[in-house]
């Protein structure tokens, strides 16, 4: 059995899961009923043509509706409500029922016993005891313990350490059989060695066709992420180079930023993602990043025909621009249906197109729109929860790019461009981020002994400006014998603030002014992008 | 009314203190050089002021803690045993009192005879110099010609009164007792009782005084004819009843800009009264009516400070007494140290003092206190009009007008 991961930013995960399975069990929360992600992720399994076994678990809540969930659930799948199993996980109720049914409808595994043995590898995962352990499913034929192995993309041969099954933990086996899922051990330390996608085989007398792979995930999403103190730079990279043993889809590469010194642009499959990242490298790694905002590949093409990619909006080319283009998505909303309004709202200022809208029963409706990806990395997410008490459920797949009318916005200090704080955005919305962005940061950096104009401007138009007026007074009116530990310690204390200021040509940024002004959740419940 | 000299409420940290109190050996070295003052330090008031976060005690606050030992009739008694304690620490060094500086709390609850007999202590255990400034703060409230005249006979020779404001609502809202009008009678019946040094202290920036009522007060206490004026923005400490008002939103919070022009008017309103600035929050009509107590602190000089919270510093030592007043007399009683705590100051320490202090003077600090990086800096506040170019060729770094309203700014540059 495989346990999928939900959520959006890995549905190549579960693909390529659903890959390597025969059947599905689609389990559903009886008291709140399917999840825009779920329901994405069932579309996928029927793409596979795979069996599904519609299932509701916690019947035993006081909240569960099973009656209400069971028929929205059969009609979606186009069958009798009846037909949905209903389970309690936590009482048992049902799970005999439940694997009766498994038995008797998931077709057995089809492939050949006696052919040259070839497993699909459809995930591996990096421990730190063990080195990389290597999900496959064998398709044909069989892998015994202690074979020579043949990874068929790259030749690399590699002795098989240990093969077994998960029951749930890890059990060693004397082999896999066709049809077979489990794991094997090889020794290898990067997960990169061992590609998800890739075909197994024995070393001798192997198979010669791979099996059909999977594409490589394509990161979406990239952000900067910068250390705090600036010294933390080589433990940054190491912490990304760790993450990476266990994550072939994290990209990074070495930029710098003049306002924040040298860290990362790194590339992730989506918004959780880069959570997930962000999260594992502050805690795991005990790091303190600044982020600058999220933002997607924009394509831009130039008069003179030469084209670029941009992952970082500093980098937007300056000059003769014809033609931008950035990547779309095709996103389903799944709603109580008295939210519709809201989230037609949220969907059209973000510059959505309507493709279809379904009842999935009564009271819960399906919407799907375009939108351009940039509109829902920022902070669609929490607009949405917000403007739906929290029901609303989002699941959104790439499809293609299209020509927008997007400029780069930048902000400068005292005249100077804060490279951190570029974006790029609609043209419509240039002005108005510009004058929260400007707003934001007069409340963020602290008065200095002189003026600090703060502009927003699309390339040498000023849009927005604001002004951090010079600090008049910044004396303690009383120094007396009692006072003079205390001063000296709290001037040591400013001193060493002061060396965490970041400087923007000659203004002072405390580096908490960057995460609250790059931050997605702080304040004013406005939406930022 | 702990408006000069008093210690803030909370102690820093440090290391402990030996029982006896003694001194490391290189403290004393070279000490007969040195200026030495007495801050003696009376923790009791009437009531608390809403403002006010300094180390002490109305009666009702020490009910209960600390017992007898702490009332305010033994008071001069444990306090002169600190002074003994004092003797015996400081050795067969021979200094005399060049000042005395006793500040609170409210020292004028005590009786005159009370503050004339802790001053004695000194005279016998130290001798007082012949031109000693002997000072002590005063409640405009509570003393009246007969308490002044007692005192002057007993030796002091300076007083100092809160007076803060002349406008009836601004002291009501520091929770003053005093009439409007009381301080400047105070000066007159000081002047009276043969008190040539006289100051008043101000302050500026409570919330709900306007521009007006500050050039009245200044104006009110100008026409006191007081030789010494202290004025000091109101800081609003917290854990203090005005901080927890502000913070419900019953009364404003003033801005730093505020602050900044009530100190241009001060400034403007002193100076043409015939008052120099020597001190950020300072005006003296002449050289002789500066404070020579207060410029000790200022200087890195010698000074024992007695009393609950009272801190110390002899030839780089710092320390500083427990703070409750019960436990202060409890160690007194048993022979021990009443000091809680101590910091011995390395070269570092002391140049950062000197530079942090002394540039809050109008005399400046030395610029050979100056780093190289530091020295930069100082060029840069030339640039800037915050240090004066004159005496900057001359040797020391002076704050100008502007760069007084500035000198925390400017110290932690020219001090790297």
């Amino acid at each position: 059995m495989i346990d999928t991961p939900g959520h959006v930013d890995f549905t190549y995960e579960v693909s390529r899961s659903l890959a390597a399975c025969e059947g599905t069990i689609l389990l559903v929360d009886a008291a709140q009923g399917i999840e825009a992600q779920t329901l994405a992720n069932l579309y996928l399994a029927l793409e596979n043509d795979l069996h599904i076994i519609p299932v509701l678990n916690k019947i035993d809540l006081p909240a569960a509706q099973p009656e209400k969930y069971a028929a929205e659930l059969a009609h979606i799948i186009g069958c009798e409500p009846s037909d949905v199993l209903k389970v309690s996980a936590k009482t048992g109720e049902g799970v005999t029922e439940l694997l009766d049914k498994v038995v008797a409808e998931v077709p057995a595994p089809v492939g050949k016993a006696d052919a040259p043995a070839r497993a699909m590898i459809f995930d591996s995962v990096y421990d730190s005891y063990r080195g990389v352990v290597t999900y496959v499913k064998v398709v044909d034929g069989k892998l015994g313990k202690r074979e020579r192995i043949r990874m068929m993309s790259t030749g690399a041969a590699h002795e098989l350490l240990e093969i077994g099954v998960s029951s749930p933990e890890m059990a060693p086996a004397d082999g896999l059989g066709v049809g077979e899922v489990g794991y094997l051990i090889t020794g290898v330390k990067d997960v990169r060695q061992s590609k998800v996608g890739d075909t197994i085989t024995q070393f001798s007398h192997g198979a010669q066709e791979p099996l059909g792979g999977y594409k490589d995930p394509k990161p979406m999403v990239f952000s900067g992420l910068y250390p705090l103190d600036g010294s933390d730079y080589p433990e940054l990279r190491d912490a990304l180079d760790k993450l990476q043993l266990n994550d072939a889809a994290l990209v990074y590469e070495p930029e710098t930023s003049a306002a924040l010194g040298f860290g990362f642009r790194v590339g992730f499959l989506g918004l959780l993602h880069l959570d997930v990242i962000r999260e594992r490298l502050e805690r795991e790694f005990d790091l303190d990043l600044i982020a600058t905002a999220p933002n997607v590949i924009y394509r831009v093409i130039m008069e003179d025909g030469t084209e670029y990619s941009v992952t970082n909006p500093s980098e937007f080319p300056n000059g003769k621009i014809a033609e931008v283009y950035e990547p779309m998505v095709r996103s389903t909303l799944l709603a109580p249906s008295e939210f519709v309004g809201a989230i037609m709202e949220l969907c059209q200022s973000r510059r959505g197109a309507l493709l279809g809208m379904d009842y999935l029963s009564e009271d819960r409706v399906e919407l799907r729109y375009t939108l351009p990806l940039a509109e829902i990395v920022f902070d669609f997410f929490d607009q949405l929860k917000s403007k739906t008490r929290g029901y609303a459920s989002l699941d959104y797949e790439p499809t293609g790019e299209q020509r927008a009318n997007l400029v780069k916005v930048d902000i400068l200090f005292n005249s100077e461009k804060v490279d951190a704080f570029s974006a790029i955005l609609h043209k419509d919305k240039a002005y108005a981020y510009g004058v929260r962005m400007a707003g934001k940061l007069r409340e963020l950096i602290p008065r200095q002994q002189f003026e600090v104009p703060i502009q927003a401007a699309i390339g040498s138009r000023v849009i927005a400006r604001e002004t951090v007026r010079a600090i008049r007074k910044d004396v303690l009116a009383k120094c007396y014998g009692g006072d003079i530990s205390r001063k000296r310690k709290l001037l040591e204390k400013q001193k060493e603030g002061k060396k965490r200021m970041k400087m923007v040509g000659s203004v002072e940024v405390p580096q908490e002014a960057f995460i609250a002004a790059l931050s997605t959740d702080e304040g004013d419940g406005k939406s930022k992008k | 009314m702990p408006d000069n000299g008093g210690m803030p409420s909370v102690l820093p940290d440090g290391e402990p203190m030996p029982a006896d109190g003694v001194l490391p050996a290189h403290a004393l070295a070279g000490a007969a050089d040195r200026p030495l003052g007495f801050y003696l330090h009376v923790p009791y008031c009437a009531t608390r002021c809403g403002y006010c976060d300094f180390n002490t005690y109305t009666a009702s606050e020490l009910r209960g803690s600390g017992g007898a030992l702490a009332s305010r009739e033994n008071y001069a008694d444990t306090l002169i045993e600190e002074i003994r304690l004092a003797r015996k620490v400081l050795g067969d060094d021979p200094r005399q009192a060049g000042t005395v500086f006793v500040g609170g709390g409210t020292p004028t609850l005590l009786t005159a005879a009370d503050l004339g007999r802790m001053l004695g202590a000194i005279r016998d255990e130290f001798g007082l110099a012949d031109s000693a400034e002997v000072t002590t703060e005063a409640n405009p409230e509570s003393v009246g010609p007969a308490y002044l005249e007692q005192l002057r006979a007993s030796g002091f020779t300076r007083v100092s009164f809160g007076m803060q404001s002349a406008r009836q609502h601004v002291l009501k809202i520091l929770d003053r007792t005093h009439t409007p009008g009381r301080p400047e009678a105070c000066v007159r019946q000081a002047h009276a009782a043969g008190f040539d040094h006289v100051n008043l202290d101000l302050i500026y920036g409570t919330p709900g005084e306007s521009d007006d009522d500050w050039r009245a007060s200044l104006d009110a206490a100008i026409g006191a004819d007081p030789d010494h004026v202290s004025a000091y923005a109101l800081i609003v400490e917290e854990g203090t009843q005005l901080a927890r008002r502000i913070r419900r939103g019953e009364v404003p919070m003033t801005d730093d800009d505020v602050h900044a022009d009530r100190y241009l008017i001060a400034e403007e309103r002193l100076a043409a009264a015939g008052f120099g600035w020597y001190e950020v929050s300072n005006w003296a009509t002449s050289r002789e009516a500066r404070c020579r107590h207060n410029e000790l602190y200022w200087t890195g000089a010698d000074w024992w400070g007695a009393g609950p919270g009272a801190h110390s510093h002899i030839g780089g030592v710092r320390w500083w007494n427990v703070k409750h007043p019960g436990a202060y007399a409890q160690a007194l009683a048993e022979g021990r140290t009443p000091g809680a705590g101590r910091e011995i100051l390395g070269a570092e320490d002391r140049r950062v003092e000197r530079i942090l202090l002394q540039l809050r003077l109008a005399d400046g600090c030395p610029r050979e206190l100056l780093t190289q990086a530091g020295s930069r800096a100082a060029e840069r506040f030339l640039a800037d009009g915050l240090l004066a170019p004159g005496p900057y060729e001359a040797g020391r770094a002076v704050l100008t007008l502007r760069g007084r309203l500035l000198a925390d700014a400017v110290v932690r540059d020219l001090v790297d």
